[in-house]
């Protein structure tokens, strides 16, 4: 399955060794257009300001959530098409039911490997 | 040391005597002998009496202040000390792997894929950083509702103020805590949460 590399793709997390783990990662899949922000407010900000591809967001972020960030997202006209995936440490079902009734893409339990990542950006961006 | 609390339980000899004031004023009320059950009321009430007592010296012999002003913020610093060195080693684990990416786009073919592989995986294991930060963030918080609750106990044997807290409501639930809030609870242990297979049979499920 073929993932357009130009997407420009946003990732969020706290954790900045986890958002440079991730680009690495991205980076590896050829994805070089990656913007990072550190919480759910920063990349909502990014977001309207910009034209992201594709969310990859972590879940356990101050001010703002990842699930409250994707919540606004969806309720954004612009922005609520935008495939958004959850790598997160939260792995409890009820989380997952949360993300997905908030109209999560997809969802990510950390630790991941970088084949399931890559999988999942096929599998979000051949249904975007 | 806490307000209402003096050192080696000083303040406790009186509790004793009131104790036993309390038992000899229920004795004078009562005329004529005792019955059994009467009797065996009174040693009991003694017996609890004095169990309180003992209680109230065993936690003022536990040097709470020591707990709640050394013990406990020296153990979250030094939980927080862990996290700051990891993240400084998975740094640095990560400028390596650049510089080795460098190099596998210099040398190319076979070597390039081997080193790439091997790249990847370490990117993969550090993740570990972010998993057991989270985890030492849960350990403090718990070591913080374990100090709260240590001066709520002592608070509530040391004297009138402690009565007052006793009786208090619980602390109102955040009216501003959206459900990602509520739901952050962080990494589970093994085998507590839910694997990945799981999640994506689940996400299959709503489609």
């Amino acid at each position: 399955m073929l993932m357009d590399k130009n997407t420009s793709v946003l990732i969020v997390d706290d954790y900045k060794t986890m958002l440079r783990i991730i680009r690495n990662l991205l980076k590896q899949l050829d994805f070089e257009n990656v913007e990072e922000a550190t919480d759910g407010a920063e990349a909502l900000a990014k977001m309207r300001a910009g034209n992201f591809g594709l969310v990859i967001s972590d879940w356990n972020m101050a001010p703002m959530t990842g699930l409250d960030l994707l919540k606004e997202v969806r309720a954004d006209a612009r922005l609520k098409s935008t495939p958004f995936i959850m790598i997160t440490a939260e792995s409890k079902t009820e989380n997952v039911v949360a993300a997905k009734a908030a109209g999560v893409s997809n969802y990510i339990v950390k630790p991941f490997n970088a084949e399931t990542l890559r999988g999942k950006i096929e599998k979000v961006m051949a249904n975007a | 040391m806490p307000d209402g609390i003096a050192p080696n339980g000083a303040d406790l000899a009186p509790e004793g005597q009131r104790i036993e004031s309390a038992v000899r004023a229920v004795l004078g009320t009562m005329s004529g002998d005792l019955s059994v059950v009467e009797a065996s009321l009174l040693a009991e009430l003694e017996g609890l009496g004095r169990t309180v007592a003992r209680a109230k010296q065993e936690i003022a012999s536990l040097r709470v202040d020591d707990i709640t002003l050394s013990h406990i913020p020296s153990a979250t610093d030094e939980l927080d000390a862990i996290v700051g060195h990891t993240a400084q080693a998975t740094n640095e684990i990560l400028d390596v792997c650049e510089t080795l990416e460098g190099v596998a786009t210099r040398v190319g073919g076979v070597e390039a894929d081997a080193l790439a592989t091997a790249v990847t995986r370490i990117y993969e294991a550090c993740s570990f950083q972010d998993i057991t930060g989270q985890r030492i963030g849960k350990v403090v918080t718990a070591l913080k509702a374990i100090e709260a609750r240590v001066d709520q106990v002592v608070s509530r044997f040391g004297g009138a103020a402690g009565a007052a807290e006793q009786h208090a409501p619980p602390a109102p639930a955040d009216p501003d805590e959206t459900e990602g809030r509520r739901l952050a609870n962080g990494p589970q242990l093994p085998g507590a949460g839910v694997s990945q297979a799981d999640i994506d049979k689940l996400m299959a499920d709503f489609d």
